[in-house]
């Protein structure tokens, strides 16, 4: 299985986890993820006008690039970006005419574009991936945690139900570990009003972690590292049962015996003898 | 060469607003054959009828035409008129000049060419006009009424009345609909079985209605005045005659299968009566969970029937009848809120649909009346009521409004506030629509005496939290969320068309909205007509509707097939089409196309050289052709002609408009 991998901005700094472990656990999987050569910002945003060409720039550059091959990204972010882009360009031939012009490439729509995770749920299989997990989460109770990106709007992301999606915890599952599942799964983590508007994001996040600390959840897992960001920074914890927050990929890693941060933590638990 | 008037309509200014009726008039007198032309305010007024006969007397004409409005307007007032004179009505020939010309142009230096264009087409047609003959045709003098809801009841009942024969066709094993389901009704908040098993039982002891409840109808063939039906009596498993309707069968049965009356929330037996006030009182056994016939054991009921009425051999049976009138009635369905993931309907037993909590309210119905909570017994103290589910949702559900579910919440807001003082109600609202005789007072009523809170704003998400269920949702006009932990959710789910109704109307020969409602005529001035005539539609398969809407519809439906029904002859179709039997080679391709099957091949016989030859040739019956013309296009050799519409007619028209270009 060789794919064409976008990576992003942020997975090369803030959430270079995500990558590393998600790149280990290919290779261990032998799912190969060739890096596009010279790719820019997948553009951040998606632009809510149609007629905002200027910012469709960047993802049609970055689609173009795979050249028409299985395109995968891991940030929740970019692959929004790219697969909204990506039904714009299918969709609406003035704006193809106009971005493709301007970049002087040759784009249509063609080409998958795909979140890792749906590699992982329809070009490998999870019944596949279970088989290939080296050291099972047993007893590790995990909820995942959705947020807005991966799911809507859900007939063009075609990600999964949004409103009863089950992809993470499909993966979960074959990891060996406990579901868990929180009704705030499918919430917005508040997105960027952690920077402008505090409070906002606060209530949502205090929301999405008490309701899954009252669900029996130790560990959140996302495919986000915005929401990665304002789950650890935004809420107020004091006295509350801790939950960590790992990316999707930090427990398959775990899971298939690679080093991982969500590993890591694990050891120094058991390690630490508990007073 | 024909003698022919052309008479020229003003419509006010309608017409002459935009086409300079001088110039027109002017033009139309160098028409070949034209020998008098005229002009007036008002044709279609008496006075205008009045110049069109006086002068067709004067001038001894033999053909007219008139440039008016769209032959569907008035066509028959001027036909008239030429009779009036004694001109057979078919040499009257109508040129469109309002819808066709007037009123989609501007410039009277356009349209008045156009309008000249068009009148001398006209001409030109009339000139081959032939006279011809409407044939009178019989009406059997029996209605059927499709659906025996609160629509078809009413129907029924009024065409009976008027001393018809009505035979009602019902699917299900009891006529009602959907009105035998709820508690009370809006408005005034009398019972609802109480005002409907009345009529239930005025239909059912009528002298000239014939019910077949749990039938259908497989085949409707023929037209206006003579409708032949096949109707499919489903096998009962019980006599009719012999039942007594004691109820020992459905006491004994010992198998169970859900409600669909009680909208899956409780059981009923195998062998069953779908209420207690069921027309008729007699059972049916549901071949689908019933012991006997999924393991060929048990037979209780066969045993216990006092009156010996059950019959495991009974077979399905096809009664043939003609019918002079239909009148569709069959009602509307729920939307199924599942689609709506967010609102959880269907994963917790505490979320219902509106059609469900009046079951709850009902005291024959699962909780027997008690208005609790279906998860645990208790009464629900906070219930949140969300309107608009699948109403007026472009992206996810219907366009329309459903209507009916802002009174049915109020309405079920103020039951719930008599039944549990204690309880709180909660509506989401997009806007509240009350139109209607009392309405608004009622759900004012809701609101300030009832103390149900309004708010106007809509639910992202339903999902329980420990014993109560969390309702996360937005007031739009504080922008807040807002969050209630509420013990019970009542979404007022759309209403939607029966799922059956495409094929129905397909059946039938009705057509309908992109929604599957079946459509009306006119929607305007011919509300319960469709386009096919002697079938009319009444309840709510038209439209959303409550109840005293239904029941004026159905009362309107049965005043038009009553007034079929009163006639003696029905004036048959003069434009038919007719087989020119010397040219038709016999491919038959006519008779697969035509859609009232007028069209039977026949033998004729030919001189051929010395010798005389037998062949195939297509002929039309023309009391079953409604001259639609479908055929006489679809003919290889152009062998068939449409009286009125003749190839050479339309060939004539077409040169009149080109030649002189
Ligand atoms: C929750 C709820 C509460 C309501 N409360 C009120 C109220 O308080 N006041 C009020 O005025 N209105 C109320 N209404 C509206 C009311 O139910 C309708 O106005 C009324 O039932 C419409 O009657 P109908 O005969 O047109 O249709 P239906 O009641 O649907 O009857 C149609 C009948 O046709 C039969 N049928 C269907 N298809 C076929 C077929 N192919 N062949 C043969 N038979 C067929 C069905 O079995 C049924 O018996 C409420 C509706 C709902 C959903
Ligand atoms: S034979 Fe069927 S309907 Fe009759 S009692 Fe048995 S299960 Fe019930
Ligand atoms: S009647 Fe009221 S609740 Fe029903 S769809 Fe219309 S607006 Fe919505």
């Amino acid at each position: 299985m060789r794919y064409r991998y976008f990576p992003g901005c942020t997975l090369k700094g803030q959430a270079k986890s995500m990558e590393d472990t998600t790149l280990a656990a290919a290779k261990a999987m032998g799912i190969e993820l060739e890096e596009l050569s010279e790719w820019q910002c997948c553009g951040a945003v998606y632009p809510l006008y149609e007629d905002e060409l200027i910012s469709l720039l960047s993802p049609v550059r970055t689609l173009a690039a795979a050249e028409g091959e299985p395109l995968v990204s891991l940030c929740a972010a970019c692959h929004h970006v790219l697969k909204r882009a990506q039904e714009l360009m299918q969709r609406n031939e003035d704006a193809r005419k106009k971005v493709t012009d301007h970049l002087e490439v040759e784009y249509a729509g063609e080409g998958r574009v795909l979140h890792f995770l749906e590699v992982l749920r329809d070009d490998l299989g999870f019944d596949k991936l279970k088989e290939m997990v080296k050291k099972p989460l047993e007893g590790k109770k995990v909820a995942a945690y959705y947020g807005c990106l991966l799911l809507r709007p859900s007939k063009v992301m075609q990600f999964d139900d949004p409103e009863n999606p089950t992809i993470m915890e499909d993966m979960i599952r074959a990891l060996g570990a406990e579901v868990v599942k929180s009704p705030y799964r499918t919430e917005c983590c508040g997105a960027y009003l952690s920077v402008t508007e505090e409070g906002v994001a606060a209530d949502t996040v205090q929301r999405i972690l008490d309701s899954a600390r009252r669900a029996g959840a130790e560990i959140l897992v996302t495919a986000c590292p915005l929401c990665r960001y304002n789950l650890e920074n935004c809420a107020d914890n004091e006295g509350k049962t801790p939950i960590k927050v790992y990316y999707f990929s930090e427990i398959l890693a775990e899971a298939m015996g690679l080093p991982s941060e969500s590993a890591q933590d694990r050891g120094t638990k058991e390690e630490v003898p508990q007073g | 060469m024909p003698r022919t008037g052309v008479f020229i309509c003003h419509c006010g200014t309608n017409i002459a607003g935009t086409v300079d009726i001088d110039k027109t008039v002017e033009a139309s007198r160098n028409f070949p054959g034209v020998v008098h032309a005229d002009e007036y305010r008002y044709l279609c007024s008496e006075m205008g009828q009045d110049i069109i006969t006086k002068a067709i007397k004067e001038n001894d004409l033999d053909r007219v035409v008139v440039g008016t409005c769209s032959p569907r307007m008035h066509e028959n007032t001027f036909r008239k008129a030429a009779a009036e004179a004694g001109l057979n009505p078919y040499l009257l020939e109508v040129a469109n000049i309002r819808e066709h010309c007037s009123w989609v142009h501007k410039d009277m230096e356009e349209a008045t060419p156009k309008a000249i264009a068009l009148l001398r087409a006209a001409a030109a047609k009339a000139a081959l006009n032939e006279a011809l003959e409407a044939p009178r045709l019989d009406v059997e003098k029996r209605a059927l009424v499709i659906g025996g809801g609160i629509a078809g009841i009413q129907a029924a009942l009024d065409i009976a009345e008027a001393g018809y024969e009505v035979d009602i066709v019902e699917k299900d094993p009891s006529i009602g609909g959907r009105m035998a389901q709820l508690e009370k009704t809006f408005p005034t908040l009398d019972c609802s079985a109480c005002i409907l098993t009345p009529k239930m039982v005025e239909a059912a002891q009528h002298p000239n209605i014939n019910l077949l409840t749990y039938s259908e109808v497989d085949e409707v063939k023929g037209f206006v005045g003579q409708f032949d039906v096949k109707i499919r009596q489903k096998a009962r498993y019980v006599d009719p005659v012999k039942c007594t309707g004691c109820g020992i069968c459905w006491e004994k049965c010992p198998s169970k299968a859900p409600s669909e009356f009680e909208m899956g929330l409780s059981k009923r037996k195998s062998i069953y009566v779908p209420f207690a006030q069921a027309v008729p009182m007699v059972p049916v056994i549901d071949r689908d969970s019933c012991l006997y016939f999924r393991k060929g054991r048990c037979q209780i009921c066969e045993k216990e029937c006092p009156p010996q009425a059950i019959d495991y051999e009974q077979q399905d049976e096809i009664i043939e009848r003609r019918y002079g009138a239909i009148v569709v009635a069959t009602g509307f369905d729920q939307l199924d809120p599942t689609i709506y993931g967010e609102y959880g309907y269907g994963q917790h037993p505490d979320i219902l649909t509106g059609l469900e909590f009046e079951r709850i309210f009902n005291a024959s119905g699962p909780t027997g009346g008690k208005v609790v909570k279906l998860s645990d017994g208790k009464p629900p103290k906070k219930v949140v009521f969300i309107q608009c589910i699948g109403s007026r949702d472009k992206a996810r559900g219907m366009n329309y409004c459903s209507k009916i579910c802002c009174m049915y919440t109020a309405k079920q807001a103020i039951l719930l506030k008599e039944k549990v003082p204690d309880a709180k109600s909660y509506v989401f609202y997009i806007d509240v629509r009350t139109g209607g005789k009392g309405y608004e007072e009622f759900q004012r009523r809701a609101a300030e005496e009832h103390d149900v809170a309004y708010m106007r704003g809509q639910v992202g998400k339903i999902f329980p939290e420990d014993d109560h269920l969390v309702v996360r949702g937005i007031d739009s006009l504080t922008n807040r969320n807002i969050e209630i932990k509420a013990d019970m959710v009542v979404l007022a789910a759309a209403t939607v068309a029966r799922g059956d109704a495409p094929e129905l109307g397909r059946l039938v020969g009705i057509n309908s909205d992109s929604y599957h409602f079946f459509n009306e005529a006119h929607p305007k001035l011919k509300p319960v007509e469709t386009h096919t005539a002697g079938i009319f539609i009444a309840g709510a398969c038209q439209a959303p509707k409550d109840i005293p809407e239904t029941v004026s519809q159905a009362s309107a439906a049965a005043v038009k097939a009553i007034g079929l029904l009163s006639k003696e002859k029905l004036q048959g179709e003069a434009c038919t089409a007719e087989v020119i039997q010397s040219d038709c080679s016999g491919c038959l391709n006519c008779e697969a196309i035509c859609p009232y099957t007028a069209i039977t091949p026949v033998e004729i016989e030919e001189r051929y050289k010395d010798g005389v030859l037998k062949r195939t040739v297509a002929e039309v019956n023309p009391a079953l052709c409604q001259g639609c013309g479908s055929c006489a296009v679809t003919c290889r050799s152009g062998s068939i002609n449409l009286k009125g519409f003749s190839n050479d007619q339309i060939m004539a028209e077409v040169d009149a408009i080109c030649l002189q270009r």
